[in-house]
């Protein structure tokens, strides 16, 4: 087995660990640190597949940006003086986990026939694969307008979270 | 070389596990979790493709679904903060003043 292939099982399998802690913990700070942990290893899985900028920028926005305010706000709640959370009746987690199995099923049978492993990037092309310089060069070409519209998308968000958090509505 | 369909599949299980989140949780918290994990099997999903293809346009999707997370997270925080200021609560099963 190449380093390329035991680095992947290794990411994959504590990228699976560290979401189901996210999903199973109690405490919803421990929630929020595996989730941290999750990010780290995406952000190693995406190194793997040649995307180094967008790795890097997992990491700065993701496991900075969006999980600071995640810890943030539990800090800011003072879960303590919230009624804790009671397990759902056994049914509705019963379904729920054979609900999720059953889609796992379909998407594995599906996926597991995209086959054949990606060719092995040379010269110019490995060169230039994944790059920040080739990422700019497509967002202010091809893809200006999508780009334009999640800027827009960006100050919506930040005036709406000020109006939605204030006090008096 | 991982075979494309290795990531895929351990996509798949990270999307099933956001899900599994949404369905067994009632913490509106580890609801919103969930849906962070959804959105990054998405984002795996993305690269897969883009590296196989050898196109660096899945690289522009998957910035963009980033964006699009940061914007929900923002939102669906402001959104659980006034509701815990009001209701006194984060369970989403108690908030059900439409239901009557």
């Amino acid at each position: 087995m190449s380093a390329e292939a035991v680095l992947f099982y290794i990411f994959a399998f504590f990228t699976i660990a560290s979401a189901a802690t996210v999903v199973f913990a109690r405490n919803p700070i421990n929630s929020a640190v595996s989730l941290v942990a999750t990010f780290f290893f995406l952000a190693g899985l995406y190194v793997l597949l040649y995307a180094h900028t967008i790795a890097v920028l997992q990491v700065m926005v993701y496991a900075g940006a969006i999980m600071v305010l995640f810890l943030f706000v539990i800090m800011l709640l003072n879960l303590t003086e919230m009624p804790m959370e009671k397990r759902k009746p056994t049914l509705a987690r019963v379904g729920g986990v054979v609900a999720t199995v059953v889609l796992f099923g379909a998407l594995a049978v599906v996926l597991n026939k995209v086959s054949g492993a990606p060719a092995p990037l040379e010269g110019s092309e490995l060169a230039s694969y994944g790059t920040l310089a080739e990422l700019g060069r497509l967002i202010y070409t091809e893809w200006l307008l999508p780009f334009e519209a999640v800027s827009i998308l960006l100050l919506v968000a930040m005036v709406g979270a000020v109006m939605v958090s204030k006090a008096k509505v | 070389m991982v075979p494309v369909s290795h990531f895929l599949i351990l996509a798949a299980a990270l999307f099933c596990i956001g899900m599994l989140a949404l369905l067994v949780r009632r913490n509106a918290l580890i609801v919103f979790m969930g849906v962070e994990l959804m959105l990054n099997a998405a984002n795996l999903t993305f690269l897969a493709f883009a590296r196989q293809h050898g196109s660096n346009v899945g690289h522009v999707s998957a910035l963009f679904v980033i964006a699009v997370a940061a914007a929900e997270a923002a939102i669906g925080l402001a959104i659980v903060i006034a509701i815990s200021r009001n209701r006194g609560t984060l369970l989403i099963d108690e908030l059900r003043t439409m239901k009557n």
